[in-house]
């Protein structure tokens, strides 16, 4: 137990569940108890995960394997949601099914939590079972097996102890069949475990799992002790199966959309993006978090290594779980024989397994790759053979259930993501993730004189089922996106987000180019906002939560938008007075506030410093770019004086390489206008874009101070009242005593309150700025490289034209 | 730094670059091997090694003012002998007062700037002192050379004694009065150089090479500008550079991300690094061109100088004529007139005679200096990209490959 606190931090699971919740509340949702009667999709992440998280970290007492337990609770949660969201994006047929597997799903959760005694006999209820057991099964095998495999080799090596583990994880997620039918047993264990453990399990928990039991109420329920064994023997039987033949087309096609593809490619892409080093420590991680997440059940793993391959097998398995399910609760019992016999006899194999993923630990990333693959599929296709008979007839509402699962999951998983980032101080690609790109082309000026506006067209590319079509455009005029920045940011901002500005009006642009100048300055200003409002649309939609908002999905989807009023408020220099007077207040409340929480403290110096060092480089890289404009201009005019000097020179050849020269400082000069360009739009803008971003930051940090505020002001009436109530007992006026105490309650419901709402938007202004810090190093390193690249192609061109002067130079006779 | 520009360095030079190309007399060789900066004054040690039986010594130095280099330069114009000579161009007057004034003005913002900051800024600006030390002595020395590398002039009683006087030349500054005069003594020659500007030429020869000359001069005069002009905006890149490498540093320093950090160190020193190459390209950029451009300018003047000398002798000639004629209508003072008409028209040929070989003779100068500084421009611009580029795609590789991780 010793080393188990050691090693995992215990502030974890807690804040992750926060985490979580805060992520999930921007529909506005409630605590861990509170059942969601909203249909949002985010709903479905409450009921599920944080009874897991509480599982996870109720378990440690349980048994000596805290260590496996504790350690990744909020990858367990992250991760699943992630998966799924990828296997949305690859899965087209979703898209269709989309709307309605949510409503199951709200369905089913509700069922489970509201009705969690009940013996839900009812069809609904058995697909809601079904449905939800995709997740919850598999946590419960897994948690069955980790305890399983602990009472069974408590005394053996840490190490094999893993690997029994895993091969347990694996076995079950390949044995989905099996799932059905040992859950039963496994969650009563389970359950029972917990419930010596800690009686403060909670509820739901306990209801999941006795739903499940319901259910499944027919299968006898297994030892653990004898679990353990026949896991192991599936996981050994996993390669022989990948022999067997696919049976079917249908069972085919959900497999390989849901299953397959679901790992195959997110992983890869990933594997890809990410460095070998990372594959071993965070990637690594990440890859078995994942899959884990599925199962939901990743403490059961102690080492990160290993397990990706299990992991995998168990996403395959959990997400074959869905469609499979129905047929297996059939004939749950059959199935599990016929496992039991085969696994039986390959007790050899158990090892080769074992020795495969220690060989993916030691390998290279590549070899990881090939054989995470390989087990992944050959789980799968062992759960074809066994499916065949059943899927074809249970097929159809399957998919539906299985990526109506996947697409709740989709949702949540991303803000998932953002927590697993935190955790993990690596930086992934993360863009890549969101399958979601936005241009901002052709702005066009529309109308004349003052009432001119600029137009742009809003052009959107994305798999994303949450959209009708794959790519569509809509016209969008400046003040269109200044509308959705102030929607976004009146939801949003309060709760502790970053919404990322939009360019400031500009009226002196503007009015130039309404005047019609058709000068380079004009251009230049519409391109640069041009340029400026993709990237701002960008960050939104790469922005988990608020890719999610309504106002969004209007903004890129509807063709006419209402015209946003109120923008005025953000024009110019009032845009600007709004952000000091925020700017103003946050540090004014910064006095009053004594900050508890040292990383708050620092990060808001570090936030101020950052912010006068970006104003600082902003002003030095503008002045960059206006030198390098003259320089541009004085090589040109150098370049005509050269020519009239060369047209001048009697002698010939001397004339001639002057007017070479000219040529020379010509092509310099567009060098040097290019590399102004560069400045300009891959650096300048940055920066300006950062100084936008960081009076956001330091908005929220304003709403968190706000919220902080609140929660005093509260406390402080609440104090009030309590003084009240004591001079009225005193005074013994019951009557009017009893008004006070109702105003009491009232107001400790509030403090409580407040103070949820306080560490709540704390939570998530912690996470939004650690996201934003990953992705402001980001993006830097990319303009930066790109900035590099630009430079090193002017330098070789500046090479080429002077090597191809030289000579001219020499002929001079 | 200010100790440098108050006390000043002894700095030695190697030889370098030289706008003229001179044929190497090896009777007469002047060099100057170091200066000495004393507040706005510039010690130049002249070093003469000659064969010459002319010197007391073959082997000498003597201390030397930029005053005493005016001094010699206005001797020279003013004999009438060298009036059919290019006299070279007198050298610039040592200009230390922008790097000074910068000097002054970065003390002043010191407090706004990061240490870093403040130091490279300093040695920017020590770089850029430096380069205008080495220019001065540079302008001074080739004005020696053409000297010692003339036929005639080298011969000068002046120019012996200033190079072989160990003493302080003491040459007296001009007083307020001469400096009138002189200022008034160009205003009539410019309104000379207009009035006479109307004579109708009588050889071909200085026909074309006034005009050429006067077209030439125009051009050269804006080629040097625009140049200078060019210049001052790569030295104000080179110091934007130092400033954001700076500010980089600071931002990469506050950050916490360790990872960022990471990059922010590199980029940064990629920034310092391109610093550094537009400073040597401005520098150079200057070195080479904008000095050759400058030094032909004023060359081109003497020139023009010796145009004017050559026009003002045919006019005086064709005055002369006149008297003459006048004189014999009224049968009054002829053999004067004759005799003032005949000197006239000598000198005029001495002048025709000497211009014309000077002229050409500055015509090749010209053409040989401009090829030299040419091809070594164009041979440092490629040097300079050179040398960031294999650096520079190695640290640039380094960074995506950072970046992937």
């Amino acid at each position: 137990m010793a080393t188990s606190s050691e090693r995992s931090p215990p502030p974890f699971p807690d804040s992750e569940d926060q985490d979580v919740l805060d992520s999930e509340e921007v529909g506005g949702r409630e605590s861990d108890e509170d059942d969601d009667g909203g249909g949002d999709d985010l709903l479905f992440v409450n009921p599920s995960n944080p009874p897991l998280t509480k599982m996870d970290t109720t378990l440690p007492p349980a048994s000596q394997p805290s260590d496996v337990l504790m350690e990744p609770p909020s990858d367990l949660m992250n991760d699943p949601l992630i998966e799924p969201f990828s296997s949305l994006t690859e899965n087209k047929p979703t898209s269709k099914i989309v709307s309605e597997p949510s409503d199951d799903f709200v369905d089913l959760t509700n069922n489970l939590a509201d009705s969690p005694e009940d013996a839900a006999e009812s069809v609904l209820a058995d697909v809601a079972i079904d449905t939800t057991e995709i997740p919850l099964d598999e946590p419960s095998d897994d948690f069955v097996d980790i305890f399983g495999g602990e009472t069974e080799a408590p005394r053996e090596e840490v190490v094999i102890a893993n690997v029994t583990v895993k091969a347990a994880a694996a076995a079950d997620k390949s044995e989905v069949t099996s799932d059905v039918t040992d859950p039963p047993g496994d969650l009563k264990t389970g359950s029972d475990f917990e419930q010596e453990a800690n009686e403060t399990a909670t509820d739901s928990i306990i209801d999941l799992s006795d739903d499940l039991l319901s259910s499944n109420a027919q299968k006898p329920p297994l030892a653990s002790d004898q679990f353990v064994d026949p896991l192991v023997d599936f996981l050994s039987d996993a390669p022989p199966a990948a022999d067997a033949k696919i049976p079917s087309r249908a069972t085919v096609d959900l497999f390989e959309d849901e299953g397959n593809d679901l790992f195959t490619e997110p992983r890869q892409t990933k594997s890809a993006k990410q460095q070998q080093k990372s594959l071993f420590g965070e990637a690594d991680e990440d890859l078995f978090g994942e899959p884990l997440g599925a199962t939901t059940k990743k403490p059961v793993i102690k080492e990160p290594k290993g397990k990706p391959v299990p992991t995998k097998a168990a996403r395959d398995v959990s997400n074959m779980g869905g469609p499979l399910q129905d047929g297996y609760t059939a004939e749950p019992a059959d199935i599990f024989s016929e496992e039991a016999v085969t696994t039986v006899p390959s007790i050899k194999k158990t090892s080769a397994v074992n020795s495969k993923t220690n060989g993916v630990h030691s390998e290279e990333d590549t070899d990881i790759f090939a054989a995470t693959v390989e087990l992944s599929l050959d789980s799968p296709q062992e759960e074809r053979k066994k499916g065949v008979p059943a899927v074809p007839s249970a097929s159809a509402p399957s998919v539906s259930a299985a990526t109506s699962l996947a697409k709740p999951q989709s949702a949540s998983l991303e803000e998932l993501d953002d927590d697993e980032e935190e955790e993990e101080e690596e930086e992934e690609e993360q863009e890549d993730k969101f399958d979601i790109s936005i241009s901002v082309k052709d702005p066009e000026k529309i109308g004349d004189g003052m009432n001119a506006y600029m137009a742009y067209k809003v052009t959107t590319q994305t798999p994303l089922p949450m959209f009708r079509n794959k790519t569509f455009t809509v016209r969008r005029r400046f003040s269109d996106f200044l509308g959705l920045y102030e929607k976004l940011s009146e939801k949003h901002g309060p709760n502790g987000f970053i919404v990322p500005p939009p360019p400031e009006k500009s009226i002196l642009g503007m009015t130039k180019v309404k005047v019609g100048k058709e000068d380079s300055s004009s251009a230049d200003f519409v391109e640069r906002r041009r340029a400026a409002l993709e990237r701002y649309l960008q960050r939104i939609v790469h922005h988990p939560s608020l890719l999610q908002d309504p106002d969004v999905r209007e903004f890129l989807e509807r063709e006419e938008l209402p015209r946003a009023v109120g923008t005025q408020a953000l024009s110019g220099a009032g845009f600007l007075k709004m952000i000091n007077k925020a700017t103003d207040a946050v540090s004014k409340m910064t006095i009053k506030m004594n900050e508890s929480d040292v990383w708050f403290e620092e990060k808001l110096q570090e936030v101020e410093s950052a912010d006068q060092q970006f104003r600082k480089l902003h002003v030095l890289v503008e002045s960059l770019v206006v030198h390098r404009k003259e320089l541009s201009l004085n090589t040109a005019s150098f370049a005509k004086s050269t020519a009239m000097l060369g047209s001048a020179e009697d002698n010939t050849a001397l004339s001639r390489a002057l007017s070479q020269l000219a040529e020379v400082e010509d092509k310099m000069e567009q060098l040097h206008q290019d590399q102004a360009t560069n400045d300009t739009f891959n650096f300048a803008e940055l920066i300006a874009d950062y100084i936008r971003l960081l009076g956001s930051v330091r908005g929220s940090f304003d709403h968190r101070m706000k919220a902080w505020q609140r929660w005093q002001d509260a406390q402080a009436a609440l104090q009030k009242k309590r003084e009240t109530e004591a001079k009225l007992l005193w005074a013994n006026k019951p009557d009017k005593l009893q008004l006070v105490k109702e105003e009491i309650a009232e107001w400790e419901v509030k403090v409580t309150q407040y103070e949820r709402d306080f560490d709540r938007v704390t939570a998530t202004v912690r996470k939004e700025v650690v996201r934003f810090d990953k992705e402001k190093a980001r993006n830097f390193k990319r303009e930066i490289i790109n900035y590099l690249e630009c430079l090193l192609q002017s330098q070789q061109q500046l090479i080429k034209y002077w090597e191809a002067f030289l000579p001219e130079a020499k002929a001079i006779a | 730094l200010y100790k440098l520009m108050e006390e000043g360095p002894l700095c030695t030079f190697q030889m370098r670059s030289v706008s003229v190309d001179l044929n190497h007399d090896a009777s007469l060789l002047i060099d100057i091997p170091d200066a000495l900066c004393e507040r706005d004054k510039v010690k130049f040690t002249v070093h003469t090694k000659t064969t010459l039986s002319s010197f007391q010594k073959p082997d000498f130095s003597v201390p030397r003012q930029h005053e005493d280099f005016i001094w010699l330069h206005d001797t020279l114009v003013e004999t009438e002998d060298y009036a059919g000579l290019i006299i070279p161009p007198v050298p610039p007057k040592p200009d230390f007062e922008s790097p000074r004034e910068k000097m002054h003005k970065l003390g002043e913002g010191e407090a706004t700037m990061t240490k870093e900051e403040y130091t490279k800024m300093k040695q920017e600006l020590e770089a850029e002192y430096l380069a205008v030390f080495k220019k001065t002595v540079q302008v001074h020395e080739v004005f020696l050379q053409r000297l010692s590398s003339h036929p005639i002039l080298s011969k000068d009683r002046n120019f012996q004694i200033f190079l072989e006087y160990d003493q302080d030349l003491t040459v007296r500054r001009k007083n307020a009065k001469e400096m009138f005069g002189g200022f008034f003594k160009n205003m009539v020659k410019s309104a000379d150089e207009v009035l006479i500007s109307g004579i109708k030429e009588v050889d071909d020869f200085f026909e074309q090479e006034k005009t050429f000359l006067l077209d030439y001069y125009s051009k050269i005069k804006d080629s040097t500008a625009k140049a200078e002009k060019m210049t001052r905006s790569h030295k104000n890149i080179a110091d934007d550079y130092i400033h954001i490498s700076a500010t980089l540093n600071t931002l990469s320093a506050d950050d916490s991300t360790a990872n960022k950090k990471h990059c922010g160190g590199y980029y940064m020193s990629s920034f310092v690094f391109l610093q550094k190459v537009e400073g040597r390209v401005a520098s150079d950029q200057e070195l080479k061109l904008t000095e050759l451009l400058r030094y032909y300018m004023r060359d081109i003047q003497a020139a023009k100088d010796l145009l004017y000398r050559r026009a003002r002798a045919l006019v005086d000639y064709e005055n002369s004529n006149k008297a003459l004629d006048k004189a014999r209508l009224k049968s009054r003072d002829i053999p004067q007139a004759e005799e003032h008409q005949k000197q006239c028209l000598q000198k005029f040929d001495k002048l025709s005679e000497s211009g014309k070989k000077e002229l050409t003779s500055f015509k090749g100068r010209r053409v040989v200096a401009f090829r030299k500084n040419l091809i070594e421009m164009a041979e440092l611009e490629i040097k300079h990209a050179k040398v960031s580029s294999p650096i520079q795609p190695r640290d640039f590789y380094t960074l995506i490959h950072v970046y992937n991780m």
